[in-house]
């Protein structure tokens, strides 16, 4: 055997022996690894920073179950080895205890909270007032309205999501792990009779260390200095992603500005959520509940625009990141003014905007306007006209539409980042009079549940997906008079208004697929192939998340593609051509998108026949133009960012006593000195000692 | 547990080793050598015994635990006898390198003797055991954690590091004897030698009861250390000298440097 391949078989010798090498057995024997746990991480705009960190070795501290408010006494005074990780339930995770835990931060290492799978009867971390600062009321424009010094939207919200813990705060599901963690508490950390527990005491540490701290323009200031070495540290990132829009006549994506003589109906809904937890948000009554209202009218519309098309255009307008002070309308504003969009501010006819329409306790949905733009009397007039057209389009509904009783501000909504503009009439559909219906705004828990969505219990998924729930017919219902008021207030011909209904099949899909799982084949029929592998067997993210310039986010592209699918039209083109539709005489890529789809899988093969959609749906982004104008101070725009993070994970083990570590290093420096003084004694009289060795004669050398 | 706990198993580990090796080889660079070269032949010994057995687990079952523990046991035994191969080896090697030396030097005596050679190479083979024994669990020690959450012995670290202690000195203990032996050719001094080593390995299989490994472990250690002693040329008469503080006049009438 050569040199050459003996060299080979020791390194394949040694590649495979470092494959099957175990990780240390002895750390296995200390830490036990908590698997599912999802942080709260740092977020921070101009003025401050929200959210929770640890320090960057992590936080320990000893495990402690909370059992009631008053048992708060022993993390925070009476217990005898802090610092202590607090255990909660949801139930207990209430303002009060936070902020009792906030102000003895010192005592406390970090809080995990044991997130129950059955929704609570109420949870709201929000503020009571969103998006306070950023919408259309203030000082100066209807100060009566502003601050929710009339109406509060929000009354369950504790505002836990937009404090600042310097401790971090981790969520655990009810599972086998958080029932080993509770099981190390009663075994070792036990307060028997008053007396303390005794050594050694089951810990938990958790790391979260943010690397952004006290707010955007610092974040971004770092960031900037980072960018000179070699391997540039980011600490933070804006948040934002893509709007989605389309309109029933298409419009040229390089013509860009005003428009004479083009006046259009601007139908809003958003998109996102958020939580107190990162990226676990789900938003059914908050945003799900509209654009899928929106997406059914959409849906609806298609067929009357074709044969009988309205005077003016409607334009659909899907908002991202309106959770974190309206990042996607402020941007399409901020677009429109400055000739960045394909219309202005001054072609847009008037706005319907869907708000969340799910729970319907009556029989009535309410249309909220604006108070202070209606003092003005074509506005009003406008406005009127707007509503008369949405109660005319009720017939066949088991609903009717009524203005609030007294005169009140809009809620929270992408209309009022218009109105900042511009004075447009505008209407929010919503189903609260006053405060929201919703009991679990903003949180974990605006769920399937909370819209009461129910399947029997012995159906497939297939079919499930197509099993027509009370929800869905609801929603479908909404959308019917939605489609049919966005007819008439465009001008369309008042005889083929009863024929515009919503297919509550549609509407039922998307909720399935939007609320349960996303894998679905009806997902996954309209979407590319790409798009396809990303589907998962649980709910989109809503979280609005970091801005990427190109790629936006799950639900993003999902609604674009069924927008696509619901509004445009199948072609004949072939996938190259649908990559290239310019060089056929008829298409443009400027005035539509040309999206290749999976499919349909007919029932006799496995393959599906994919196609190309051709329709005017485009992605406009959605980052705050604060990002663009470097102005991280602004108090016009939002200027949310996130911190970015190496790792985020969390352990338990046990811990031992001071005192026995002391006696261990004791122990061992005494060791260490008793070795010294013996071997100098002993190597000074080596000669002495070892003297009988030496005798002549024998050894052989 | 924390940087305290870690520093004082070090300490405990390697204290006496630190300090043997500070006082009586550091001064030497020939010392040091011979040393280092110990502790590579204890090293090979170590690879070439591992990687038996780690062949024979990956072809084993790896279900069957008692199969395990049965290969665990063949795989300590044979890294025993494997170490003393190489010990003897060692020793071959030593004895060849000095007639070598001795002609290359331009003194007549030999500049370290068979004796401290074999010390030292006994202190180089300890040096590494007890880093391959100890090493490891030094560096989980440093962590905020200590063991016992699956239930087993707070003490983990503290009787590794005084098993650790011990080894290092019995292998040194194991060296001279071992040497002193072969130069004598006392077979049945051999055949003890690895016959203790063989029991202090299988000692620890009493773990975790610390207490049945470690007090028999020390018993031996100081029975090895005394026949160490007298091995290497001590006497009660020597020590009687040293410790009433007569070694001045000894040295005296014996016309001795000191």
């Amino acid at each position: 055997m050569g040199l050459e391949s003996s060299k080979w078989i020791i390194m394949f010798l040694v590649c495979w022996l470092y494959k099957n090498v175990n990780s240390s057995s002895v750390a296995q024997k200390i830490y036990v690894e908590v698997n599912d746990t999802v942080p709260c991480v740092r977020l921070l705009n101009a003025t401050h920073q929200i959210g929770c960190q640890s320090s960057i070795s992590g936080d320990t501290g000893v495990i402690h179950v909370l059992e009631s408010e008053d048992d708060l006494e022993w993390p925070l005074s009476k217990g005898p080895n802090p610092p202590y990780v607090v255990l909660l339930e949801l139930s207990l995770f209430t303002r009060s205890i936070m902020m009792k835990m906030k102000e003895s931060s010192s005592r406390v290492a970090g809080v995990t909270v044991v997130v129950p799978n059955a929704n609570p009867a109420e949870f709201s971390p929000h503020t009571t007032c969103p998006n306070d600062n950023t919408g259309v009321y203030s000082d100066t424009y209807g100060p009566d309205y502003a601050h929710c010094n009339q109406t509060v939207w929000n009354p369950l919200g504790n505002g836990l999501s937009y404090e600042d813990f310097d401790f971090p705060v981790f969520s655990l599901k009810e599972d086998n792990g958080t029932e080993v963690i509770k099981q190390c508490y009663f075994d070792h950390n036990r307060v028997v009779n008053g007396s303390a527990p005794q050594y050694p005491l089951c810990a938990m540490q958790l790391f979260s260390h943010m690397h952004a701290v006290t707010d955007t323009a610092t974040c971004m200031r770092r960031n900037e200095v980072g960018t000179f070495s070699l391997n540039p540290e980011m600490v933070c990132d804006a948040l934002g992603d893509f709007n989605v829009w389309a309109s029933i006549r298409p419009y040229n994506s390089s013509d860009l500005g005003h428009k004479d003589n083009e006046s259009v109906v601007i139908a809003a809904a958003r998109l996102d959520s958020r939580a107190f937890f990162w990226d676990v948000s789900t938003g059914a009554e908050g945003s799900i509940s509209g654009f899928v209202t929106l997406l059914a009218a959409a849906q609806a519309l298609r067929q009357v625009t074709e044969e009988a098309p309205p005077t003016h255009n409607i334009l659909f307008a899907f908002f991202q990141g309106e959770a974190f002070d309206y990042i996607g309308s402020s941007r399409m504003v901020y677009d429109m003014e400055n000739g960045k969009f394909v219309i202005n501010l001054d072609n847009v006819h008037s706005i319907l905007e869907v708000g969340q329409v799910a729970l319907r306790n009556g029989t009535d949905l309410y249309l909220h306007s604006d108070p202070v733009s209606r003092m003005n009397n074509s506005i009003n007039d406008k406005v009127k006209r707007l509503v008369i057209n949405l109660q005319s389009s009720t017939k066949g509904v088991n609903f009717s539409l009524v203005e609030p009783r007294f005169s009140q501000p809009l809620p929270p909504s992408s209309l009022q980042r218009f109105l900042r503009a511009q004075r447009i009439p505008g209407i929010v559909l919503a189903d609260h009079e006053t405060s929201f219906n919703n009991k679990r705004y903003e949180s974990y828990y605006d769920n399937a549940n909370n819209l009461n969505l129910t399947y029997p219990s012995n159906l497939t998924t297939e079919e499930q997906l197509v099993f027509v729930t009370d929800t869905a017919k609801a929603l479908a219902e909404v959308a019917t008079v939605v489609a049919r008021a966005l007819y008439k207030q465009a001008g369309g011909n008042e005889s083929q208004v009863d024929n515009i209904t919503a297919d509550p099949k549609t509407v039922t899909q998307m909720l399935y697929g939007f609320l349960v799982q996303t894998n679905n084949s009806w997902f996954q029929a309209r979407v590319s192939p790409e798009l396809k592998n990303q589907l998962k067997s649980s709910p989109p993210e809503f979280y609005v998340g970091v801005a990427s310039s190109s790629k936006p986010k799950t639900l993003t592209h999902l609604v674009q593609y069924l927008l696509a699918n619901l509004t445009g039209a199948a072609t004949n083109l072939s996938q190259s051509q649908c990559q290239k539709p310019d060089e056929l005489p008829g298409e443009s890529k400027q005035m539509y998108s040309y999206l290749w789809v999976q499919g349909m899988i007919p029932p006799n093969s496995t393959e599906a026949e994919s196609f190309c959609v051709r329709a005017s749906v485009q992605l406009s982004p959605a980052m705050s133009p604060a990002f663009d104008l470097g102005e991280y101070n602004s108090k016009i725009y939002s200027t949310w960012t996130e911190s970015r993070w190496k790792f985020i994970k969390a352990r338990i083990f046990l811990v031992a006593s001071r005192d026995l570590e002391m006696l261990t290093l004791g122990v061992g420096v005494a060791v260490l000195f008793t070795s010294l003084l013996m071997t100098y004694f002993i190597s000074t009289k080596a000669d002495v000692l070892f003297s009988s060795a030496r005798e002549p004669a024998s050894a052989a050398y | 547990m924390t940087a305290s706990v870690f520093f004082g198993c070090t300490f405990i580990a390697f204290g006496p080793a630190i300090s043997l090796f500070l006082f009586t080889i550091a001064r030497d660079p020939l010392r040091v050598i011979f040393l280092i070269a110990g502790a590579f032949f204890w090293l090979c010994s170590l690879l070439l015994s591992s990687l038996v057995w780690f062949i024979t687990v990956q072809i084993s079952n790896k279900e069957s635990s008692s199969q395990q523990k049965g290969l665990l046991i063949f795989g300590v035994v044979l890294s025993v006898l494997l170490q003393e191969t190489f010990r003897f080896g060692y020793y071959k090697l030593l004895k060849k390198a000095n007639e070598g030396l001795l002609m290359l030097s331009a003194e007549e005596t030999m500049p370290i003797s068979i004796q401290q050679l074999a010390y030292v190479s006994g202190l180089g083979f300890g040096f590494m055991s007890g880093a391959f024994s100890v090493v490891n669990i030094l560096a989980d020690s440093v962590g905020p954690g200590t063991i016992g959450i699956h239930g087993d012995s707070q003490h983990y670290f503290l009787s590794s590091a005084f098993m650790t202690m011990a080894i290092v000195l019995l292998h040194m203990f194991w060296g001279v004897v071992f040497f002193d032996a072969c130069e004598k050719r006392l077979w049945w001094s051999l055949a003890v030698v690895v016959s203790s080593h063989l029991l202090v390995s299988c000692l620890t299989f009493q773990n975790p009861q610390y207490v049945g490994s470690l007090v028999p472990t020390y018993v031996i250690m100081f029975l090895m250390g005394l026949w160490a002693f007298f091995c290497a040329g001590g006497s009660l008469r020597n020590l009687k000298f040293c410790l009433t503080c007569k070694d001045k006049d000894f040295l005296l009438a014996h016309h001795r440097p000191r």
